[in-house]
């Protein structure tokens, strides 16, 4: 937890609760198991005791304002402010219903990286500030730097402070990741046709399709999705290789010219898989040829919504 | 390889691509009988689910063809499916599928020689690279298509 913000923004949830400025205020909570905080939605003053602020917070909360009644507060970091902006745009959400609380992201922490730092030993608990965790377990304490164990996303980020806010929690900080996304987002590239097949496969093989990818991803509110139709059925519903890479190839693509890269898909897999390579690739893409990124301007039209006479069209055969 | 004859699926638009096929068809001339024709609406109705579908039901390759930009029956349909086409290909290529597997064209329905030509070319080019099912990538089972 981080304390500063926590305090700051638990004071600015009683307030909005309190001049009933917003119906319910959504953050994340303390979760049940060290390293990873849960969504919260705090009602009255009492409850907003329980929001915190950490490297933990790896869920994407635009998605919770989809089909959302009432007016409600969000707290939102770069990504889920981006996402937010994206929800308007697509008018999912009203404007006027979200009340943001933006944030600076100091990097969300990959658990997995953590875990891996201490050998698997069982950790009680974390401290952490911007710049380190302190791992505690029994009997023994190890401190690491945030910057070595943060999710692959956010050393990339395009912005840690929100882009669209009504209230900024705390000060505005620097707002790039660091690295460049244009040098990682599409490793690939460089294999051979046949290298290539074997990453995607070596990637995608465990996947268990239990959707949590999707169902954490503010992109995905279709009424039906694609995986769930059967009449006609585009992809099978079992674990066998072809429906597993039909699922994630169509996946990534119904979010291009979309995702924000929040990497709360990566966050929420139970199996580590590692599905944003093919969304960043999706989205370079994009960048390169449209001059688009998603969330950062509202009004903004989608990619795949428009058109311009000039467009590449080098997937033509010649 | 050589005796090798691949089943490559064509989405031809109603208005223009088809119309090529018909007119080649009609003035009698041979193109190679590996393509198996679909006929839609737009190619701005084509959903990359088809196409993975095509690949899936065991084809060793897909052609989508539709009207010269600028001259689509509904006006914009193909300049929508440009930006779709060209990440989808730019997709499935990154992740291992050969580019000579999936073909877009843009053919006017006076343009039955273009689409002969367009035919050879694409057959010769997945012949190159051979059966799909090789490799087992995105198929399924393998139901024979007639
Ligand atoms: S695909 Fe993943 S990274 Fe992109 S917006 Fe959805 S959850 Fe975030
Ligand atoms: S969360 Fe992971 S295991 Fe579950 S469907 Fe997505 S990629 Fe597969």
């Amino acid at each position: 937890m981080l304390e500063g913000y926590t305090k700051e923004i638990r004071e600015a949830a009683k307030r909005l609760i309190r001049d009933k400025k917003v119906d319910c205020v959504i953050g994340y909570s303390k979760g049940s198991i060290p390293l990873v905080d849960a969504p919260y939605f705090a009602y009255t003053e009492e409850e907003c005791e329980n929001l915190v602020w950490s490297g933990f917070c790896t869920k994407n909360l635009a998605k919770y304002l989809i089909k959302r009644l009432g007016k409600n507060a969000l707290v939102a970091q770069g990504c889920v402010s981006r996402s937010i902006v994206g929800l308007i745009n697509e008018n999912q959400v009203k404007r006027e219903n979200v009340y943001i609380l933006g944030i600076w992201s100091p990097g969300m922490v990959d658990r997995r990286k953590v875990l891996e730092r201490v050998g698997g030993k069982e950790i009680i608990d974390v401290k952490e500030d911007e710049e380190k965790l302190v791992v505690i377990g029994d009997g023994w304490e190890e401190e690491i730097k945030r910057k070595e164990v943060l999710r692959q996303n956010c050393y990339t980020c395009a912005s840690r402070n929100a882009v669209l806010f009504d209230e900024f929690i705390g000060e505005k900080k620097e707002s790039k990741g660091g690295g460049d996304i244009d040098n990682v987002a599409a490793p690939w590239e460089k294999l051979s046709i046949d290298e290539r097949w074997e990453k995607f496969r070596e990637t995608f093989k465990e996947c268990i399709r239990c959707y949590a990818c999707r169902n954490v991803c503010p992109l995905c509110y279709c009424a039906e999705c694609f995986v769930d139709e059967s009449r006609p059925q585009w992809c099978g519903k079992t674990q066998d290789e072809a429906d597993v890479y039909t699922f994630h190839i169509l996946r990534a693509f119904h979010c291009a010219g979309r995702c924000v890269d929040c990497g709360a898909c990566e966050s929420a897999c139970p199996m580590g898989i590692k599905m944003r390579v093919l969304t960043s690739k999706l989205e370079k893409d994009i960048r390169n040829m449209y001059g688009y990124e998603p969330g950062m301007e509202l009004g903004a039209i989608p990619p795949l919504s428009v058109y311009r006479p000039d467009d590449p069209e080098n997937f033509i055969t010649p | 390889m050589s005796n090798f004859e691949p089943k490559i699926l064509a989405f031809l638009c109603n208005w223009c691509s088809y119309g090529a096929a018909d007119l080649a068809g009609v003035s009698r001339m041979e193109y190679p009988a590996n393509i198996r024709v679909i006929r839609v609406p737009c190619s701005g109705s084509m959903s990359p689910k088809f196409i993975l579908e095509a690949f899936r039901q065991g084809v060793d390759g897909v052609w989508v063809s539709g009207c010269h930009p600028g001259d689509c029956h509904y006006i914009s349909g193909n300049l929508y499916a440009r930006r779709r086409f060209q990440l989808l290909k730019n997709l499935l290529e990154y992740i291992g599928i050969e580019p000579e597997r999936l073909h877009f064209t843009w053919i006017s329905s006076a343009e039955a020689g273009r689409f002969q030509e367009k035919a050879k070319q694409i057959v010769e080019a997945v012949k190159k690279v051979g059966p799909a099912n090789e490799k087992k990538k995105l198929i399924k089972e393998l139901k024979p298509i007639a």
